[in-house]
């Protein structure tokens, strides 16, 4: 199989199915062949020849060897491979974590790839929810203290804050435990809490990496529902994993391998493939 | 809205942890109690310098005219000491000249002055501090009496054998005894006793309530001022500008009394409380230095504490740097963070300081002669010492927060 940066697989003719359409691989070639050029509004993600090396005591580690990648709004997009494909670096690329060293990454109409560390702070602020495997929530704040946090530093005032929070909470169906602490949660809870937090910016794109890594199958179900509710109300969804039947999930699977994309189907053919 | 949230989180962590909070904020709770305490007591010695120095032995609005100061502060030198003692002695005519300037509305009264034993058939003979002089010296000093009169102009004329007495002087010489009326012999003459002094208390240690005050012409003079001199002529006037115009004019009738010409130096001393506290003042700004030098110590070695400490928590709390960051914190978000963290700490430890510092300031002025009053400045100074160095140790703690990059932090178990 060799490496196919705009995903020629997808079958064109499923792309208007579904709640949102998907774009479809001549969209994303003409988005993606155009260096240089800020990509439509309507383009969340397009990543230009990605690059990103690591020095890792004198040897050149090549994690990314020159991604292409276009994401549409209201996408739910699964990026998966196994470990060492590239696929945290290209997350945290995409999450505005990390720089490339070359290549161009285009967030929402905006080159972001050449961004001062506050500039992408701001950025992480405003267009990204990150939801992370082991959740991230601070120890000693309350449920509705870290589904704030983001408010914080976008310099929202404490009562909208608040009420935003709520709103945020009610959402995943926590309403009730907002004000517990993490430990006083279930797994199932915190990831919950973790994705109040991601979307109480209302962010261009939602960023879960092995979000269903810490849990058990049955509340694995119960995460993915609630990403499944969120894309049908037109969140555009980015989820990293290196399970197949967690990335059978999206309606879109971006397999990466040794630092290009391999493959980037829509759902059936992916499941087809992989025999699920 | 931020800053409080940082703060209240430094609360919690005190609170959470108090006894690794404690020994964090030693050195600060420590160096902050010594600057309060120091500063207090030298603040409370130059009040007590100010009010009650400057008052009850100079007095206010006052000067005296006298050989040389009376109040010899600092270091005189063998030289000063030659020329003083080459001055002239003051007799009545320089006295007369000097009151014959002096502008209407002041007061003024001779003074003779000197320690020496004085007995009564009650009580064993002791050392009295013996002044001779006129009726208005009391209002000048505003010594009021207890009981008994004041003596009269003609007393004062005659050189009446008559005196008044401090509380302490009568009560070891007339215990359980109403003195008015009683006879008490200073320098071996016999003097009446007329009236009691109200208690005048005492400056660094030295009792004003011994005192034995009798009339100039009387025969105490020969006790103070065997040859016939008068120590100083005591001035007093309504107001500031008053009593400066009566200074100049004093100098400038005894220059000529004297013939001095113009380039030679006055060979006599006009002596106002500026002296002294201007002096007082040289010596507390000293008190102040030194006596704040050692606790800032103490406040050094409180901000290695807390820097450390800080170290320690920005170590431990990597991944809570590394989710801050992601959520959108800013590298200034998360230095004042820190720099809030620690300041509130080291505030705190600054306010338990300020406590402890008040507390034994109090309890050195119970136990000892010295004075303490704690000033307001002081513990304002001490809030912002503490803040300043919980700022200054956690800068570089709080920068090393503010560099940690996301993706390693957020890595950190």
């Amino acid at each position: 199989m060799t490496p196919n940066t705009t995903g020629e697989r997808v079958d064109d003719a499923l792309a208007t199915t579904g709640e949102h359409p998907l774009s479809t691989t001549a969209e994303r070639k003409a988005v993606v062949d155009a260096p240089g050029q800020a990509p439509d509004k309507d383009w969340v993600i397009v990543t230009r020849g990605l690059k990103r090396e690591y020095d890792m005591g004198g040897e050149i580690v090549r994690a990314l060897r020159g991604v292409d990648i276009a994401i549409r709004r209201n996408e739910y997009v699964a990026i998966m491979g196994p470990s060492g494909s590239g696929k945290s670096t290209l997350m945290n690329l995409i999450g505005c974590l990390d720089t490339p060293n070359e290549g161009e990454y285009w967030l929402n109409g905006t080159l972001v790839s050449q961004m001062s560390d506050d500039a992408l702070a701001r950025v992480r602020n405003k267009e990204i929810g990150f939801v992370f495997q082991t959740f991230n929530l601070l120890p000693r704040a309350t449920a509705l203290h870290n589904v704030e946090l983001p408010l914080v530093y976008a310099g929202v005032s404490a009562d909208e804050r608040k009420r935003r929070a709520k709103d945020a909470l009610a959402r995943v169906q926590l309403t009730d435990r907002m004000d517990h602490r993490p430990n006083e949660l279930s797994g199932g809870q915190r990831q919950r809490v973790a994705i109040a937090r991601a979307l109480v910016n209302n962010p261009s794109i939602l960023l879960a990496d092995e979000p269903t890594g810490n849990l058990d199958s049955q509340t694995s179900e119960e995460i993915m529902k609630v990403f499944e509710g969120l894309a049908v109300q037109g969140q555009t969804v980015i989820m990293v994993t290196h399970e197949a039947d967690i990335a059978a999930h999206a309606r879109r699977v971006v397999v990466l391998r040794d630092g290009l994309i391999a493959s980037d189907d829509r759902r059936a053919a992916f499941t087809a493939r992989m025999g699920l | 809205m931020k800053f409080f949230e940082a703060v209240r989180l430094a609360l919690s962590q005190i609170r959470v942890q108090k006894l690794k909070s404690f020994f964090t904020l030693l050195g600060v709770v420590i160096g902050v109690m010594f600057l309060i305490a120091v500063v207090s007591i030298v603040e409370g010695m130059s009040r007590y310098v100010e009010e009650d120095f400057a008052a009850k032995i100079i007095g206010k609005n006052t000067f005296s005219f006298r050989r040389r100061p009376d109040v010899n502060v600092g270091n005189v030198s063998e030289e000063t000491w030659r020329e003083y003692s080459r001055r002239p002695r003051i007799y009545e005519p320089d006295v007369a000249v000097a009151r014959s300037a002096l502008p209407p509305g002041t007061v003024s009264a001779v003074e003779n002055m000197t320690f020496a034993y004085a007995n009564s058939q009650y009580g064993r003979p002791r050392q009295v501090q013996v002044i001779a002089t006129e009726p208005d010296y009391f209002k000048i000093k505003s010594y009021n009496l207890t009981s008994g009169r004041l003596f009269s102009p003609q007393e004062a004329q005659l050189g009446t054998p008559v005196v008044i007495i401090g509380t302490e002087v009568a009560s070891h010489f007339f215990k359980g005894l109403d003195p008015v009326g009683r006879e008490i012999r200073v320098g071996g003459a016999p003097y009446t006793i007329i009236g009691l002094l109200e208690k005048q208390g005492n400056v660094f240690g030295f009792s004003l309530d011994r005192m034995v005050i009798g009339p100039y012409k009387s025969t105490l003079s020969r006790v103070t001022n065997p040859r016939g001199d008068i120590d100083a002529l005591v001035v007093q006037a309504p107001t500031r500008e008053l009593l400066d115009d009566a200074m100049e004019s004093v100098r400038e009738v005894m220059r000529g009394f004297r013939r001095l010409p113009p380039a030679r130096p006055d060979n006599f001393a006009l002596e106002t409380s500026d002296a002294a506290l201007s002096f007082f003042d040289e010596l507390k700004g000293k008190l102040i230095l030194f006596g704040t030098a050692l606790p800032a110590i103490g406040l050094v070695v409180g901000a290695m504490v807390i820097m450390n400490i800080m170290l320690v928590a920005v170590a431990e709390r990597t991944r809570e740097i590394g989710i801050r960051k992601a959520l959108g914190a800013k590298r200034r978000d998360i230095l004042s963070q820190f720099l809030v963290e620690s300041a509130t700490l080291s505030v705190f430890g600054a306010a338990i300081g300020i406590g402890l510092g008040i507390g034994l300031a109090k309890v050195v002025a119970a136990v000892s002669p010295l004075p303490a009053s704690v000033a307001p400045w002081s513990i304002a100074l001490a809030l912002l010492v503490g803040a300043g160095v919980g700022i200054l140790a956690g800068m570089y703690p709080a920068s090393r927060a503010a560099r940690l990059d996301p993706i390693a932090a957020l890595r950190q178990e």
